[in-house]
């Protein structure tokens, strides 16, 4: 078997999981708009397969491109192919085979495929070692935005005082974000200054987020400016046992339903908040869903 | 001497014109509205705690039924911020083809808007004629994906589908065919006394309270604010047309409705273009590891979808499934001015701002 079927069997096999996730969403949500046919959609592409899809001739140019990346990636890793074609044999011939032939391969082929697998992830962690080691012996690049970032600092330190920024680094993954992370004790303050300073001027609040960092709980807002086009990130960290966050709704009105949303989901606290009460969830909710150690209630919920 | 009491009504969550499950509890003074409380949660799912547990192609579908009217844009938002931290390089025939969904995509979302707006207001007919369009739009994607609504089309670093043979073409018609229906809307409803009577300078307000309550899309540039990231932070490959962004001043329903309609305009125009670019050949997926694991890191990403900023912030720990994944939703962020612009209405207006906001409830609630 090729590489190309093994690729083509895995995409499937991915693809069948996803779209029976979707088919069930299908059911039980509510289309107001489109609802008989939504459920029809869901018939349709039941059959990423090919067999009964209406654009089986797409499906097989599709595959077809992305044979060349499949083998560039091939020549790559080699030892990962390697091991990959160990397993191969288990693998691709699946759709042939009957669910009592599939029983009968017993334990020997599985702990190959085990043993397989493993030395393929070992190859591919080597890699990536070496790749880290020499990234870090090349001294690295200042951002961009690093005289933004700077600016910023100079700005806060100038008019909240130099305790009030906890750390400070352009976030080079998401386009080179200037990012501080700010103490909560000085979050108000420094909320008015990004909104009212002459040179700062960010009265967009795009989007809140908050996120459970296990030990601590972080809430992220998202600011930009609209006529220079400057955004940026505030962080404020808070307790995880204790989380509060002086609120930002009474500079950013647009906080008002993001900041109910993270009490609502992950229970941080938003002192000065006009209207702190659930949003998404019941009144009598209890717990905070989005919190990584969240077990519901009742799981068959 | 005459008792008069405040009345308590629920408009919703049952009710059509609020397009899903949603619910405004409103305080009536005879006819006039005093408080209005917006009530939601009826359609949460929690798609991202389900996303926690989820490989990123597994969350497409997931972000399909977020938005259901625009499914496409937000397709387009999940796999962008994950390319964005993978640093992934698109070939240039899925971008077109990405692009090419995402516009029409566009025109069938303010096609729906325009037909069930009027619906809601009083007008049958242009529902029809709007549908009419829209299903063409509909049949398109049905042949490019297998799918009328729900597409689950855009795949980290490509597309899953090529464009079948003369497909291209049939979009070519489309477009001739709509810029020539979208006088015939004009001349049916735009100039009508009745429906200028019943929006025209209802649910107004001005570019500083738009900013403030962080409005996009439409409900931002009717006040004058000329934002619309497909120009102001360029994705995709929106550099490469020439298109305008459509302002009004007014700050009402109708500058709203004038909008939406010439986006569909501008949305044509882009299509022209990006359609006699289109490449001839090329691949359509990038170079994607089997399992996808961004590296650790944040990073947030907005589009433009059809209701305003649709933005995506994905932590990553660089697994396979995301650490926290949270989308900026501008239906929620936009339903936000409405209990501001109700208060001091009469009732009758409830649903003609409601519906000039433009939700979609499954984005709302998330």
């Amino acid at each position: 078997m090729s590489e190309e079927n093994k690729k083509r069997e895995s995409e499937q096999a991915s693809n069948r999981e996803a779209e029976r996730e979707a088919n069930e969403q299908d059911k039980q949500q509510e289309e107001p708009k489109e609802d008989s046919s939504a459920q029809t959609d869901g018939e349709v592409h039941v059959e990423p397969s090919g067999k009964a899809t209406p654009n089986k001739d797409a499906a097989e140019r599709a595959l077809e491109n992305q044979n060349p990346a499949a083998e560039a990636k091939a020549e790559k890793h080699e030892e990962a192919d390697k091991a990959a074609k160990a397993e191969k044999p288990d693998n691709a011939e699946k759709p042939e085979k009957k669910a009592s032939e599939q029983a009968a391969d017993g334990d020997d082929e599985a702990a190959a495929k085990k043993k397989a697998a493993a030395e393929a992830r070992a190859a591919r962690a080597a890699e990536r070692a070496k790749k880290k080691a020499e990234e870090e012996e090349k001294p690295k690049e200042p951002s961009p935005k690093q005289p933004v970032l700077d600016r910023l600092v100079d700005i806060l330190k100038e008019h909240a005082g130099a305790d009030a920024i906890e750390e400070a680094y352009v976030n080079e993954a998401s386009r080179h974000l200037p990012t501080v992370i700010v103490k909560a004790d000085f979050w108000t303050e420094v909320a008015t200054i990004l909104r009212d300073h002459a040179e700062l001027k960010l009265h967009y609040l795009r989007n809140v987020t908050g996120v459970d960092r296990e030990t601590h709980m972080e809430v992220i807002y998202q600011l930009i400016n609209l006529e220079t086009k400057q955004d940026y990130a505030v962080k404020v960290k808070t307790d995880r046992d204790q989380p509060a966050v002086p609120s930002a709704t009474p500079v950013w009105s647009t906080a008002n339903w993001p900041e109910r949303e993270i009490y609502d989901l992950l229970g941080v606290d938003f002192p000065g908040h006009p209207d702190l009460r659930r949003i998404m969830m019941a009144d009598d909710w209890e717990g905070y869903p989005l919190r990584k150690d969240y077990s519901p209630a009742d799981p068959e919920v | 001497m005459i008792r008069t009491e405040e009345m308590l009504l629920n408009v919703g969550p049952q009710h059509p014109s609020t397009h899903g499950v949603f619910r405004v509890v409103v305080k009536l003074d005879g006819e006039q509205i005093i408080h209005a409380d917006p009530v939601m949660g009826y359609l949460h799912r929690g798609t991202e705690k389900l996303a926690e547990n989820l490989n990123y192609t597994q969350i497409i579908p997931y972000t399909d039924r977020m938005d259901y009217v625009s499914a496409m844009t937000n397709n387009y938002v999940l796999v962008h911020a994950v390319e964005t931290l993978l640093e992934l390089e698109i070939p240039e025939r899925a971008e077109y083809l990405r692009l090419i969904v995402m516009e029409l995509q566009r025109v069938a979302s303010h096609l729906v808007w325009w037909g069930t707006y009027l619906l809601d207001i009083g007008a049958m007919s242009p529902f029809l004629y709007a549908f009419r369009e829209r299903e063409m739009i509909i049949d398109l994607f049905n042949e490019l994906c297998g799918a009328r609504l729900t597409y689950f089309y855009m795949r980290v670093g490509g597309v899953k589908w090529d464009a079948p043979e003369g497909w291209i073409d049939k979009v070519k018609a489309f477009v001739a065919h709509m810029k020539e229906k979208l006088g015939e809307y004009h001349n049916l409803v735009s100039g009508n006394e009745i429906f200028l009577a019943r929006i025209k300078g209802v649910g107004r307000y001005d570019a500083q309270t738009a900013i403030d309550y962080g409005l996009s899309g439409a409900n931002l540039r009717c006040t004058g604010v000329d934002w619309d990231l497909r120009k102001s932070q360029p994705y995709s490959l929106y550099d490469r047309f020439d298109f305008d962004v459509i302002t009004r001043t007014e700050g009402d329903c109708l500058a709203r409705y004038e909008i939406r309609l010439e986006e569909i305009r501008q949305s044509l125009r882009i299509l022209d273009q990006a359609l006699e670019q289109f490449p001839e050949e090329g691949e359509i997926m990038g170079k994607v590891p089997r399992v996808i694991r961004p590296p650790k890191g944040e990073a947030y990403v907005a589009i433009e979808s059809p209701r305003g900023e649709i933005g995506c912030h994905l932590v990553s720990e660089g697994k396979a499934e995301p650490y926290r994944l949270k989308f900026r939703r501008p239906s929620f962020v936009n339903l936000q001015i409405l209990p501001k612009l109700l208060v001091g209405e009469s009732m009758t207006n409830l649903i003609t701002i409601l519906g000039g906001i433009d939700i979609v409830v499954g984005e709302v609630d998330a």
